[in-house]
């Protein structure tokens, strides 16, 4: 059986994206680190694209979130509605409780 | 340079006689695999043949469905891979969302990270969701680029982005126009084009709400 790690979180936490700056094949794209989201539903467990990436395919399953970004905090200057959002899909590892 | 055969030219090159590295190496590691046996050459045929059989029409007809049939609809919602399956639409292996339009939100898809797309459903994406500057301002200035493709989104509707990063795929079901009651799930499936599936357009060219 794959080993899984727990789903920390649930729809409608508040999460903070880790400001981290590893190298190698990162998932979670810049501009999104640092921001303070929601989660929008659990997606399921999935290999983490920066083992896979190296081969390693034997590392624990980690949950994936789709978390809901408002844009006017994502971007300082965001032209567009006040209510406009950004849903992107992030891995357990990049997420803290906001 | 000074000759003018050598000045570049205004239009893209046709560049059939030189190969880029990425394609040097891909050309390398096939012939490697065949030479091995690892793959045959008329395995490499069929699934180029198959990916080219792609295309938008399948999407379409996950749309038409449902529009034309509430349940299928609501299953579509909550798991958008089995719903396809129901069709005999392969989803695999990444997980198909499937997200709706509504009188209050709007959807709109990029990968700011490269060019992840629905293949399954829509075949291979156009050049212009693979290129730098629909990432970049997809997910910055939506409503401007919306605006470029003709679509024109009201102030009190939600504009919301789906940056596909991971191991979902997206699929925008868009809004049935109004006026199309009579039509067959085989006529509403011709104005379902790739573009609205994206959420860059929206069916029959209307402004939504």
């Amino acid at each position: 059986m794959d080993e899984h790690s727990a789903a920390c979180f649930k729809p409608g936490d508040r999460v903070v994206v880790r400001r981290g700056y590893p190298i190698g094949h990162v998932r979670t794209p810049y501009y999104i680190r640092g921001c303070v989201g929601e989660i929008e539903r659990v997606c399921g467990s999935f290999r983490n694209p920066e083992e896979l990436a190296y081969a390693r395919m034997d590392t624990p399953r980690l949950p994936l979130y789709r978390v809901r970004f408002a844009q006017n905090t994502v971007w300082p200057d965001y032209q567009g509605k006040i209510q406009d959002t950004v849903d992107i899909e992030i891995y357990q590892h990049w997420l803290e409780p906001a | 340079m000074s000759d003018d055969h050598h000045r570049p030219h205004e239009h893209a090159p046709d560049s059939d006689d030189h190969l880029s590295y990425y394609q040097a190496m891909e050309v390398a590691v096939r012939e490697l695999l065949l030479e091995k046996g690892v793959l045959s050459a008329d395995e490499v045929r069929r699934q180029i043949e198959d990916m080219d059989a792609r295309t938008p029409a399948r999407g379409a007809q996950v749309v038409a469905r449902a529009w034309v049939d509430p349940d299928y609809k609501a299953r579509l919602l909550a798991d958008g891979s089995a719903a396809c399956e129901e069709l005999g639409l392969e989803v695999k292996p990444m997980r198909l969302v499937v997200v709706e339009n509504t009188p209050e939100v709007h959807n709109l898809i990029v990968c700011t990270l490269c060019s992840c797309y629905p293949r399954p459903l829509l075949g291979l994406p156009p050049d212009w969701y693979k290129s730098h500057a629909y990432r970049r301002r997809a997910v910055r200035e939506p409503r401007a680029v919306l605006e470029e493709f003709g679509t024109r989104i009201p102030d009190n509707i939600t504009v919301r982005v789906h940056d596909s990063t991971a191991d979902m795929r997206y699929l925008v079901l868009p809004m049935r126009p109004a006026g199309t009651e009579h039509m067959s799930e085989q006529e509403l499936a011709a104005l379902v084009t790739r573009d609205c599936m994206v959420g860059v357009a929206l069916p029959g060219g209307r402004t939504n709400g």
